[in-house]
């Protein structure tokens, strides 16, 4: 087992290297077994004797990136055996995110990351829906007082053609990721997927449990442990889907009951979209303002954009539509409902091609992990234990 | 920890100073620090490497007379005291051995005041969920909770810091003479702890005891403990424990570091097939007793083999039956190629596997007990787990002696202070850990003792330096 000597950097690994650098971690780490009871990552680990591309794909998912094993390594560099678990496994999930992604021609986009990126693109569609608005609907964007009527700027059925039509893009692409993800670590028979695996794995997967799986909280230093980046993590998650759902329910009001927005500050959707939107300006501000202040060593590098862009696009999205709901019955409402629009488009466009996909790959691979849990009794799950 | 710390601790006189910041010293720290003491520590190590041989250790055994929520059932004071007594061959000082036993009571309670994590015994050492509480994520971790409490407690820490000397005036400590990013330095104080550990690493000094036999170990921990402060004590007149022979060596992988490789380039394969020297023969029973009881002496058993190197061959049938190795085993389809391949006498080691396989009787393989799968005739035997070598591909792995620690040390009594040769114990030096383990064991290991020396010495040591101090 040659120790592979490189030093730390934004370097960009080879597939080649990055699984020889997983493997000689990973087997490193199975010899060891110090780490067993920080986190699912190590029992997993201990049922494989070698490890394929596939064993590295799923233990890099199921990493919460702690960071706990880090500082408890006694191989950590500057020892020669180099052992960095965190970050071998982070450079090994951004590998997992290109390659289990669909369209597969679409995985670059994971590289391509960054938070100007980001905004470019979102400068260039709200650019474009501006130019679309004017020449088909100029007189409603000269309008002075559109009075809270979004849809005299965008018509609904334009909105239910475009966001539909995108939505059941990102739908399937993520579907389609997390299926060949699923079928790539869990070969052997389909049997485990229960229901209770499935439901375990989304449940710890919902309250972030391996975030502080040992009863106490993760890792930003050594020996400095926060709950924030959890919290910060649920005020992300939970904003998000509170404004999915406030989509949600405004779609029915309308279709079903056609009630149309604008919709009162008291409403159900304006209630769950102004709890989400605040959940999704502190969520992202502070998960930001966490990442900064983390020790570098726990994280790759070359993730800063692809983490970046998706916290900067949640937090203008939400921030946009904030302000959307303060000012809708303004003359400004018209340009910044353009501008909102041209953000949730590019986040939607990148949530199958960003850091969105996490979510997905984690939580099917805390379901493998309940599968792989109920066929070993003798697993024991590190939680059962402080 | 203050910046520029380095050039402040030469000029304020502390109460104590712990020289040697493994497990001992930051439980003498923390413990001197609790009794009102001001402290520094002095680290040979850079920040980095801190901890000395407890980041590479695991658990600490603790006798408790009912389960508690990481150790199963009981392990009574006189069981202790008796396992010691066993493995030592009563070559202890009793009512030392005592004392700690009583006190290892409370050492779960100690590791959690200072924010140490505790658990129950990994997989695959269940052996010891009764005895030993594991350290969650190892000795590191614990290490990096104990100087994180020390940091709290406003214990100074100066790390890359070799004390090259003590100021010794009548058998008393003045000042410990550091050198420290090339300058030397004293650092004052009222009492000092000596914590540095045996002299494992220092290559010299092993083979002034082993001869040139000491070139081919490998030291499985720190490369720090050159055994200074041992020296300089032995020098000014202290009292010895223990022989410079006496150690706790195993039977590692020959591919592992020379220093620090620590856990994972243990071998656990020997009891499964069987061991050979490198003229390809056999020279101890691989199946005498269980593993974790026979382990440790296989470190000495290749000491004295030539060129200290042995093989460890078993076939495809028990692949997957012992903990992995980070090494790759050398494999061949047949015993001649294993040979070549490991650079034996094929037609040696095929008369040794074709010998031992012709003595094997037949029984019934079972790896959890001391089974009835033996050889009849054969020289030396092998009395358990004795199957056939024949079903390719065949594994090797060369193994090397693999140093954990030495025994030799200073004496002391039952406060820690160490003895001079006059019998006296001198009046402030104190010490704690390996450096003085000797007075416990001379000889033989229980898994998870020498944590616990260290943790039960190094609190009386660092509560007595304090108490010293104040006066």
């Amino acid at each position: 087992m040659p120790p592979t000597d490189r030093t730390p950097g934004p370097d960009v690994l080879s597939l080649q290297q990055i699984v020889a650098q997983g493997q000689h971690v990973m087997t490193v780490c199975n010899a060891c077994r110090y780490c067993e009871q920080f986190c699912p990552v190590f029992p997993a680990m201990e049922e494989r004797l070698t490890f394929a591309e596939a064993d590295l794909n799923y233990l890099a998912n199921l990493c919460h990136n702690c960071g706990e094993c880090l500082y408890a390594c006694q191989y950590a560099p500057p020892h020669e055996f180099g052992i960095n678990v965190p970050r071998t496994l982070a450079e090994i999930r951004l590998r997992s995110y290109e390659q289990y992604c669909w369209p597969r021609a679409f995985g670059a986009a994971f590289k391509a990351h960054g938070t100007l990126t980001a905004l470019t693109l979102a400068a260039g569609l709200t650019l474009l829906m501006f130019a679309a608005t004017w020449t088909m609907n100029g007189d409603a964007l000269r309008e002075s007082n559109p009075g809270g009527d979004f849809y005299a700027i965008v018509p609904h059925a334009v909105m239910v053609a475009l966001f539909g039509s995108v939505g059941l893009f990102v739908l399937t692409a993520l579907g389609a990721g997390t299926i060949r993800f699923w079928r790539d670590v869990h070969r052997g028979p389909a049997a485990g997927l229960t229901a209770a695996a499935l439901g375990h794995g989304w449940r710890e997967a919902m309250t972030l449990r391996h975030l502080h799986t040992t009863g106490v909280d993760c890792t930003s230093a050594e020996e400095v442990r926060t709950p924030w980046r959890r919290w910060f993590h649920h005020c992300t998650s939970y904003g998000f889907l509170l404004s999915f759902a406030s989509t949600t329910v405004a779609a029915i009001y309308h279709t079903v009951f056609g009630w149309h927005a604008p919709y009162a500050y008291s409403s159900f959707p304006v209630v769950l979209g102004t709890l989400g939107g605040a959940g999704l300006l502190m969520g992202p501000a502070g998960l930001f303002a966490l990442r900064r202040r983390r020790d570098p060593a726990l994280g790759d590098p070359a993730q800063e954009g692809l983490d970046e862009s998706f916290i900067a696009l949640l937090f203008l999205t939400s921030l946009t539509g904030l302000l959307l709901l303060v000012l809708r019955d303004r003359a400004i409402m018209a340009p910044l409902l353009l501008v909102h629009l041209g953000l949730v488009l590019t986040l939607f466009l990148s949530l199958p091609y960003g850091k969105f996909v996490h979510g997905f790959y984690r939580t099917a691979a805390l379901v493998k992990y309940a599968v792989e849990t109920a066929a070993r009794p003798d697993v024991r799950s590190a939680s059962d234990t402080r | 920890m203050r910046p520029e710390l380095a050039t402040d601790v030469a000029s304020q006189p502390f109460d104590v100073a712990v020289i040697g910041g493994g497990n001992a010293g930051l439980c003498a720290a923390l413990s001197a620090a609790d009794a009102g003491a001001r402290v520094v520590v002095v680290e040979c190590a850079p920040k980095a490497f801190r901890g000395g041989n407890s980041r590479h250790t695991r658990n600490l055994r603790c006798m408790h007379d009912a389960p508690t929520d990481i150790l199963s059932d009981a392990y009574s004071e006189d069981e202790y005291v008796g396992d010691l007594m066993r493995v030592t061959e009563g070559r202890t000082d009793a009512p030392l051995a005592r004392l700690l036993v009583r006190a290892s009571a409370d050492c779960p309670a100690w590791v959690r005041r200072f924010g140490g994590r505790l658990q129950p015994s990994l997989r695959g050492t269940l052996h010891l969920g009764r005895t030993n509480a594991f350290f969650l994520g190892g000795g590191k971790a614990l290490m990096n909770s104990y100087y994180g409490a020390a940091s709290r407690l406003g214990i100074d820490v100066v790390y890359d810091a070799e004390v090259v000397g003590l100021g010794l005036v009548d058998g008393r400590f003045t000042a410990a003479r550091i050198c420290a990013g090339g300058d030397a330095r004293d650092v004052r104080a009222r009492a000092a702890v000596l914590a540095t550990g045996g002299f494992e690493s220092n290559i010299e000094w092993l083979r002034d005891a082993w001869g040139d036999a000491a070139d081919n170990f490998i030291i499985r921990g720190t490369p720090y403990n050159t055994g200074t402060v041992l020296r300089v004590m032995l020098d000014a007149g202290a009292q010895p424990v223990g022989d410079a022979r006496a150690c706790h060596a195993i039977a590692v992988d020959a591919r592992a570091p020379k220093f620090d490789g620590g856990i994972v380039t243990r071998l656990d394969s020997v009891p499964l097939g069987i061991a050979v020297n490198n003229r390809g023969e056999r020279f101890y029973d691989e199946g005498e007793d269980f593993w974790p009881k026979r382990y440790a002496i296989w470190g000495g058993l290749i000491a004295r083999q030539p060129d200290q190197m042995a093989f460890s061959i078993v076939d495809a049938k028990v692949a997957g039956r012992f903990m992995p190795s980070v090494f790759p085993p050398i494999v061949a389809s047949s015993i001649r190629e294993l040979a070549r391949l490991l650079d034996l006498p094929p037609d040696t080691l095929d008369t040794t596997v074709a010998a031992y396989n012709a003595a094997v009787r037949p029984g019934s393989f079972d790896h959890s007990v001391l089974d009835d799968c033996r050889t009849a005739g054969l020289h030396p035997p092998k009395s358990h787990w004795a199957l056939p070598i024949d079903t390719p591909p065949f594994w090797g792995y060369p193994l090397r002696p693999g140093i954990t620690f030495t025994y030799l040390g200073l004496k002391v009594d039952e406060r820690a202070r160490v003895l001079m040769s006059n019998g006296e114990p001198a009046a402030n030096i104190y010490a704690a850990g390996e450096i003085m383990a000797g007075n416990i064991l001379r000889k033989g290991y229980i898994a998870g003792v020498g944590m616990t020396i260290g943790t039960v010495i190094g609190r009386i040591a660092g509560g007595e330096a304090a108490g010293h101090a104040a006066h």
